[in-house]
């Protein structure tokens, strides 16, 4: 059911762990939901210089995990944020239709900690983009 | 890491047709290849080889062969039962009760039946999976039309009090099904002394072959044909007969009946290692299901702080295949709602883990699994940020 860079991604994780004293943090998902991602970001002059994630979730939750966190590292901030779920499913090949809400759940992570670093820092965080779609919304687990 | 290994622990989907099951069924897809229903020499085979087969279905459930019906399968024979007794006794009453467990075969039957117009009650379990014969009782009205209660469930094992809610039944004069699908062949079912009067089975889980099972229907049952057409079955199911798939249903139960005891009591002896071993091995597991009320092959997990679908990849890498409750092995977003129903909370339901044994497992398969688990289990917390903060949370006490 998944593509070989998925498997690839969840069995060789980059980027995984938490990063000591971080500049910014972002946790998404839900337990009942079945998947919950942390992002960790270190910025220096606006670049993402180091990344790291803690994901509890399925195969397609890691994986989504770490090709983002590949995909935005070295990054500047602005760049970052304008990484989309669907270059997070193409870059690992494709996900299964039911899984792409993974993919979601990634792109929302490092716009929160995107934003976590902004407000730490005193400016303002950045809008989501209207229509953005969502992982979860309050109580339920759709994709 | 070995590719070459395969430990099969997933029985209760499904087993591998025995040898001398597949060779007892492999004449009827050449020679003796006639229609049941023709009346040369090679039909008269086919016909004789059907007529075995159900005196062998019968004899392991202490049915009698007329009370026999070939079906596809488990689901068939549910769906069949179900709508069949419903629609037959509509005038009779429009209530039916199950369980919050059934497998989906019973329930989204019922929720068609609530779309027709029934009422369904679906009872609660405890926490151990077992439905409450007194509460059964409680929920019988003189509307009741049929009782369905599994003997035994898929996921979690636990064995239902099926003998009670049998008696119950019979006292007040409602129908009683049981889905036994996940029974036969691995504890004993009898139709008479449980006061069953229909009952599910399906071959591919007794190391028969699959898309073949029946439905037994206690004689004076009234119940309508799901499938019309010809006058197979007794005129209760249509269509020409799966001559060398009920050839193997009979071989594989007879097989089953014979070897029940001495199969039962060596995948309880390598469960219950496994189990020790894995709760020596791993912090932080629970058990689901009925401590001793259960399926001899069956252990269901739960491993805190990591999700079902990643263990179950991660085994699979190593050759081990087992399933999951986890939602993303399911298709849904939601875990399983056996798990949900014996009071699991969402995030410790996504961590479950089932292990079915079978005739194939020996004392290395457990070892390889006890070798290999805990590692995997080491792992994929490291990376969960809910292990991190649970760690974080001792570390304050």
């Amino acid at each position: 059911m998944y593509s070989e860079k998925v498997m690839d991604h969840f069995m060789n994780p980059r980027n995984q762990g938490e990063i000591e004293n971080p500049d910014g943090v972002g946790e998404v998902g839900n337990p009942k939901c079945g998947d919950i991602m942390k992002i960790f970001l270190r910025v220096r002059d606006g670049r993402i210089e180091d990344v790291g994630f803690q994901t509890f979730g399925c195969g397609a939750a890691v994986a989504t995990s770490s090709m983002a966190t590949e995909l935005v590292k070295g990054k500047t901030l602005e760049e970052a944020w304008e990484l989309s779920n669907t270059a997070v499913a193409e870059a690992l090949g494709g996900l299964p239709p039911v899984k792409m809400h993974c993919s979601v759940l990634a792109e929302e992570g490092i716009h929160k900690a995107i934003n976590d670093y902004r407000i730490r820092n005193g400016l303002e965080p950045w809008e989501e983009k209207p229509g953005a779609s969502h992982a979860h919304s309050d109580d339920t687990c759709e994709a | 890491m070995n590719r070459n290994r395969l430990v099969y622990l997933d029985h209760a989907a499904t087993t591998p047709t025995a040898p001398e099951v597949v060779e007892a069924m492999l004449p009827y897809y050449s020679e003796r290849f006639g229609n049941p229903s023709s009346i040369y020499g090679i039909a008269r085979d086919s016909r004789e080889a059907i007529d075995h087969a159900r005196d062998q279905v019968a004899r392991a459930i202490n049915a009698s062969p007329e009370e026999i019906f070939v079906t596809s399968g488990g689901t068939e024979a549910d769906n069949w039962a179900l709508k069949g007794v419903a629609f037959a006794d509509r005038k009779r009453g429009d209530h039916i009760i199950t369980s919050s467990i059934e497998h989906h075969a019973v329930l989204h039957t019922c929720q068609y039946l609530e779309k027709q117009g029934f009422r369904v009650i679906y009872l609660d379990v405890d926490e151990f999976g077992r439905v409450d014969p007194a509460a059964l009782e409680n929920t019988i009205t003189d509307q009741t039309v049929l009782v369905s209660i599994m003997a035994a469930n898929n996921e979690i094992g636990t064995i239902e009090p099926i003998a009670a809610c049998g008696a119950i039944c019979r006292d007040r004069g409602v129908r009683f099904h049981t889905d036994a699908v996940q029974a036969i062949g691995s504890i004993p079912i009898d139709v008479e002394a449980m006061n069953v009067d229909l009952l599910s089975l399906s071959a591919h889980k007794f190391y028969g072959p699959k898309g073949i099972g029946a439905l037994y229907i206690r004689k004076g049952v009234r119940i309508d044909n799901l499938l019309h057409g010809g006058a197979q079955e007794r005129r209760r199911r249509a269509g020409t007969e799966n001559v060398p798939g009920i050839v193997g249903m009979g071989a594989a139960i007879e097989r089953a009946s014979e070897r029940r005891e001495a199969y039962s009591r060596r995948l309880i002896a390598l469960r219950d290692r496994l189990y020790e071993g894995l709760t020596e091995r791993i912090e932080h597991v629970r058990l689901n299901g009925h401590p001793t009320e259960r399926l001899p092959g069956n252990l269901n997990l739960s491993i805190r702080f990591i999700e079902g679908e990643s263990i179950l990849l991660m085994l699979n890498h190593a050759g081990i295949c087992a399933s999951s409750g986890s939602a993303c092995t399911s298709g849904s977003l939601d875990p399983s709602h056996v798990l949900l129903a014996i009071g699991l909370p969402h995030e410790i339901a996504h961590g479950s883990l089932r292990f079915t044994l079978g005739e194939s497992n020996t004392d290395e398969d457990v070892d390889y699994v006890l070798a290999t688990l805990p590692p995997i289990v080491e792992r994929l917390r490291t990376m969960s940020p809910l292990y991190a903060e649970f760690r974080r949370s001792q570390d304050v006490q």
